[in-house]
């Protein structure tokens, strides 16, 4: 077309970005690439192609890791992690700022690599990819600053193996490797197969800033070489990015081996247009929700869900947005949907919109794709039912799905009514409904008014299946940092050995289960005796079973109103708990000493201290502040502790009261509900605390106690799909079991790994607890009129 | 299509334009309802706004169309107290030739002019005169510009002044107190009693968005201007401290279309003030692609209210056809 064609057309034409420097990048490096370990780049091995997934063409070969090149490098990352961890904050700070720098001074190289090897349009990896991960590393350059001031008594992980995904493949390496090296850890990283070469230009300034050998090595390869890492015993921590079912795989492959372990997985986040939005506004954030990165984001708005008045309007409105859209070639800066990461997403998301679109209406704009490469044209289906399987299912690609709601309490229950927990957001011109409605959702991060804002100083992370743990902020440094406290290796712990006498001193009296805040018989009826220090017969505990278990949750789940209350009305009753405890210290301290034996001394002190960590919480209750985060926009990223839900425990079986209450006190106080499941050897001394909390004005249903055999409820327990976390400190080596159990729904679990600590230390109450009691949830909220 | 204008006899401006026409905007009542559902997320539209330049680019050949069209809708403008006839003649001579003749002949292209001139009453005449025959029309600033605050009858009277002497458009502006006091009546009013007052020329209703206060404002005077029979909303006198704006673009071209989509008329839309660089008239137009469509791209329904754009989108054109980056006083001053 001539100038004058053109004016009249007033078309946009292309405007590419020039691909030279970085294509003579891959030159330089021979067009193929080995695995950087020990500071230095191997040589290449057995090759597997890195395609551009707009043309197909291949951009460079990579090598397929190997079973002892990941030996060597969890090798390297081993000699170097106490070093790197012995160097001072600042020095730590030094090598971080100077990654900052260098990913800043060679952005664009990053950003055209990024969208040749990725697809995605040179506008994302340029103008927000890129910026972002030099703000992770300049972040966490100051974290590794501030910690040794700030974060006294905890201590690194060590080598942490890290798991990326191809969607954001720099991002995602700067999320994981800026915190781990803050807090004084070593990384072996696997990027993604298809999208490993900024990894790769990653290593090479990783070597420009001089950063000492070993600290960051990076191998790359197909998922075998991830499950290397995974399964490696050297490894303390994997962090991992990705799908929900291979974090399913790796949560049951490393239960049991005392990894600590990060996910963050799919999403089907919900989009919510109430009627009073700003609706262009509202049209427009979709296109940054669903239309980002060609919808390849775990936290995609990709379930709208609109007022239904305003549904009709809204979606002729979008149907004309979508219109617009420009589809094409990446490295085009006037392109908004570029090419999918390879054919195999292609024909997974062309599938699954050929076999269940019909459940509602399809529409996609009539503008033409280009010939060849991966692309998917923008996707909308409206009039699908929350049965609809493309409701329910995650996409992964351009595609919304979109339904309609009735009431702002419809909208929460539609927005909740999925296996995930990712992102959430929310459009309403009215501050009381946002405010109200942005903690009912459940996702870690809640975007109102706007939508995929992302910041090094706020948390990112899910709730449910879409994993746990959090990346970015304060609470973010978490997974890469461990209390230090003083353990001992488990011990089982056994009951008092039973003798012949079999009556009961005194009036019998009948222990039992104490479910939604009664009183409860074991559903299977049967009871074991429980014998005293001197082998008098104390009494008989029940026996619980699974449906005992499936009592307790359901109780502890409708008890939700606890969560509600102020942390001043959850203070008063911990506090009264404690009074009404007080009033029995000394038939509790008897209690204690006849079912341990010992000295009572020891008794009376357990009880004591049992007390005052009743105190502890209840001061807690309304003391666990949240934050206003300061994040780069108008506006507050607020990071409220939000109770984490149903809690299931397995109580510590050496401390029979003061167990108890060190793992409900805090539980509760932080409005959770928990399922406790009493010291196995000695069980009474929990059913005789039920009389206290039913003196105390405990709701129902907030403390739930059972009794019987760890072994036998510790895969029921551990799970149940509506159990949210899972705590074991049984003197039972369970570890195993309930990390592999609580696969199924992605639960967080906080298990002893077969240590054990002191019940009566001060350090086994505070904060380590309150922050395994709580999820931080971000809450964006621009504002400005 | 021929008409004359009933009081003057002269030919109206539209039928020297090469664009399709539209029917003109006829207003409606006065929809309160509508004006009360009004919302526009102040942080959602600067985000839109701000990322707006980072999505749409054009280049080369494409850049030069684009800036050509960009020339042919602007407004050349100039509201000075020191204005004489000889200025306004020079200014009309540069509307009428806008680009150095080699440059357009390099493009392959000819016949571009600006949109329009706009001038204050006193140089209607003298501006009108120096148009003849070149199709341009001229526009007036009225009703009290910048401010608006003089009595009622004269700012409506000043507009049948400035119609007789052969303006084509006019800009007017709106009584801002209406605004912030929430006065939306007599906002409507105004508008009905102005657009009235014009007859067949076009009215432009200037908003003064920069003392608006909200963008919620911009978006319910946009509304209310436009059921008041306003043929473009227009930003800004230049006058303010703060004049067009990206955000305030977008508010004002979204209450263009959903005025259209409930009525089918389209009004016309002018940024003004502020707008001196090539690259950001050309973010405009993408603006204006991407929320209106094509249609808007015209100088029917488009308008810049500029005075030193034209001379950055010179300098631009040139750098395209020789490759070198120009200087001013290579292009004719206007």
């Amino acid at each position: 077309m001539n100038v004058s064609e053109i004016f009249e057309t007033m078309d946009y034409g292309p405007a590419p970005e020039a691909a030279g420097e970085a294509l003579a990048w891959l030159v330089d490096g021979g067009d193929k690439f080995g695995l950087f370990i020990d500071g230095d780049f191997t040589k290449p091995g057995k090759t597997f192609p890195s395609r551009n997934p707009a043309t197909g063409e291949t951009l460079a070969l990579l090598t397929q890791a190997r079973e002892k090149d990941i030996d060597l490098a969890v090798a390297a990352a081993r000699k170097a992690q106490p070093k790197w961890a012995r160097l001072s904050g600042h020095a730590r700070a030094k090598y971080i700022y100077a990654l900052a720098r260098l990913v800043q001074k060679h952005a664009r190289l990053f950003a055209v690599l990024e969208s040749l090897d990725n697809g995605k349009p040179i506008r994302e990896s340029r103008d927000i990819d890129i910026p972002l991960v030099a703000r992770h590393f300049y972040y966490h350059a100051g974290m590794a600053q501030l910690a040794e001031a700030e974060m006294p008594n905890t201590e690194p992980l060590g080598v942490c193996g890290q798991i990326i995904p191809w969607n954001f493949p720099l991002l995602m390496l700067s999320w994981k490797i800026a915190p781990a090296l803050a807090m004084g850890n070593t990384v072996v990283l696997k990027p993604a197969e298809y999208t490993s070469l900024t990894a790769l230009l990653f290593a090479q300034i990783c070597q420009e800033a001089g950063l000492p050998k070993g600290v960051v090595n990076i191998v790359t390869g197909d998922g075998a070489v991830g499950e290397m890492i995974v399964n490696h015993p050297d490894i303390n921590k994997i962090a991992f990015t990705g799908s929900t079912a291979v974090g399913r795989r790796i949560r049951q492959a490393t239960a049991g081996s005392g990894k600590s372990l990060t996910l963050e997985l799919g999403g089907k986040s919900p989009y919510i247009v109430f009627d009073d939005a700003d609706i262009d506004s509202a049209v427009e954030g979709l296109v940054d929700a669903i239309w980002f990165n060609q919808g390849q984001v775990c936290c995609a708005g990709s379930r709208l869900l609109v007022q239904e008045g305003i549904a009709e309007r809204f979606y002729a409105k979008l149907k004309a947005r979508m219109d617009g859209m420009r589809i094409g070639d990446p490295l085009d800066k006037c392109i908004d949907v570029g090419a999918l990461v390879d054919p195999v997403q292609l024909k997974t998301i062309t599938d699954l919109v050929d076999k269940h679109g019909g459940d509602g209406e399809v529409y996609q704009p009539a503008t033409p794709l280009p010939e060849n490469g991966c692309f998917y044209p923008p996707t909308l289906i409206t009039g699908l039912q929350t049965s609809s399987v493309l409701m329910q299912e995650e996409i992964f690609g351009p595609v919304l799905v979109a339904t309609t709601f009735r009431t702002p309490a419809e909208a929460v229950e539609l927005a909740n009514n999925t296996r995930y927990g990712l992102a959430a957001t929310l459009w309403s011109e009215n501050v009381n409904l946002a405010l109200d409605v942005a903690p009912k959702l459940v996702a870690g991060v809640v975007w109102v008014n706007a939508t995929n804002l992302f910041d090094a100083a706020a948390g990112f992370g899910g709730n449910r299946e879409s994993g746990f743990g959090r990346e970015g902020g304060w609470e973010g440094l978490q997974a890469y940092t461990k209390r230090k406290i003083t353990t001992k290796p488990l011990k089982q712990i056994a009951p008092q050995p039973g003798s012949e006498k079999t009556e009961v001193d005194g009036l019998d009296r009948t222990a039992k289960l104490f479910v939604g805040g009664k009183q409860a018989r074991p559903d299977g009826g049967y009871s074991a005796p429980v014998w005293s220090r001197r082998g008098d017969l104390l009494g008989h505990a029940p026996i619980s079973n699974r449906k005992d278990v499936r009592n307790a949750v359901e109780a502890a789940r409708g008890a939700k109103g606890w969560a509600n209350m102020s942390g001043h009305q959850r203070a008063q009753i911990l506090y009264y708990i404690g009074e009404n405890l007080s009033a029995r210290a000394d038939e509790f301290a008897d209690r204690i000493h006849d079912l341990t034996g010992g000295q009572r001394k020891t008794a009376v002190a357990e009880v004591e201290t049992a007390i005052s960590r009743l105190f502890t919480y209840a001061a807690w209750a309304d003391k666990l502040d949240g934050a206003a985060k300061s994040v780069p926009i108008r506006g507050v990223a607020l990071a409220m502790n939000e109770p984490v839900g149903v809690i299931g425990a397995f109580c510590p079986d050496d401390a029979p009261l003061l167990g108890l209450i060190s793992v409900a006190a805090p539980a509760i106080a932080m409005g959770n509900r928990i399922v406790a499941v009493a010291s196995q050897p000695f069980p009474l001394a929990a059913t005789d605390f039920y009389q206290v909390l039913e003196t105390s004005d405990l709701p129902g249903g907030v403390v739930n106690i059972l009794t019987g055999d760890h072994n036998e409820l510790a895969p029921h327990l551990a799970g149940h799909a509506d159990v949210d976390a899972l705590w074991l400190f049984s003197s039972s080596d369970l570890s195993a079991v309930i990390e592999h159990e609580s696969a199924g729904n992605l639960k967080r679990t906080w298990v002893n790994n077969a240590r054990t600590r002191d019940w009566m230390s001060p350090t086994s109450e505070g904060r380590e607890f309150l922050a395994h009691a709580t999820e931080v949830k971000t809450i964006w909220v621009p504002y400005g009129e | 299509m021929q008409t004359n204008h009933p009081q003057t006899g002269v030919t109206t401006a539209q039928n020297h334009l090469p664009q399709v026409q539209e029917p003109r905007n006829p207003g409606t009542d006065l929809d309160m309802d509508w004006v009360a559902s009004v919302q526009a997320n102040t942080s959602a539209i600067e985000r839109r706004a701000a990322t707006l330049p980072g999505r749409r680019s054009v280049k080369k050949e494409f850049q030069a169309a684009w800036l050509l069209k960009a020339i042919t809708c602007i407004d050349l403008t100039t509201l000075a107290g020191d204005d004489t006839p000889g200025r306004v003649r020079r200014l009309c001579a540069k509307a009428a030739n806008p680009v150095r003749a080699d440059i357009l002949e390099a493009l392959g292209v000819s016949g571009i002019h600006t949109g329009a001139i706009c001038v204050y009453h006193e140089m209607v005449a003298t501006a009108v005169d120096a148009l003849h025959g070149t199709g341009i029309p001229v526009a007036a600033v009225s009703t009290g510009f910048p401010a608006g605050l003089s009595p009622f009858a004269l700012r409506v009277a000043e507009i049948e002044e400035s119609v007789k002497a052969g303006a084509e458009e006019i800009d007017i502006v709106i009584s801002r107190r209406h605004v912030l006091t929430g006065n939306w009546q007599a906002l409507y009013d105004e508008m009905r009693a102005f657009r009235a007052a014009a007859g067949n020329a076009h009215v432009k209703a200037i908003l003064a968005t920069g003392e608006l206060a909200t963008l919620r404002n911009v978006a319910r005077a946009s509304l209310i201007c436009m059921m008041g029979g306003a043929d473009f909303i227009k930003t800004s006198t230049g006058k303010e401290s703060v004049n067009a704006t990206l955000p305030v673009t977008l508010v004002m071209i979204r209450a263009i279309r959903d005025y259209h989509e409930a009525t089918g008329f389209r009004v016309g839309y002018k940024p003004a003030g502020g707008i001196s660089k090539a690259k950001d008239a050309l973010t405009y137009l993408a603006l204006i692609k991407e929320e209106l469509g094509n249609r808007w791209l015209q100088p029917d329904l488009f308008r810049f209210g500029a005075s030193s754009l034209l001379g950055d989108i010179e300098r631009q054109l040139e750098h395209h056809v020789t490759g070198r980056y120009s200087a001013s006083y290579r292009h004719a001053a206007g």
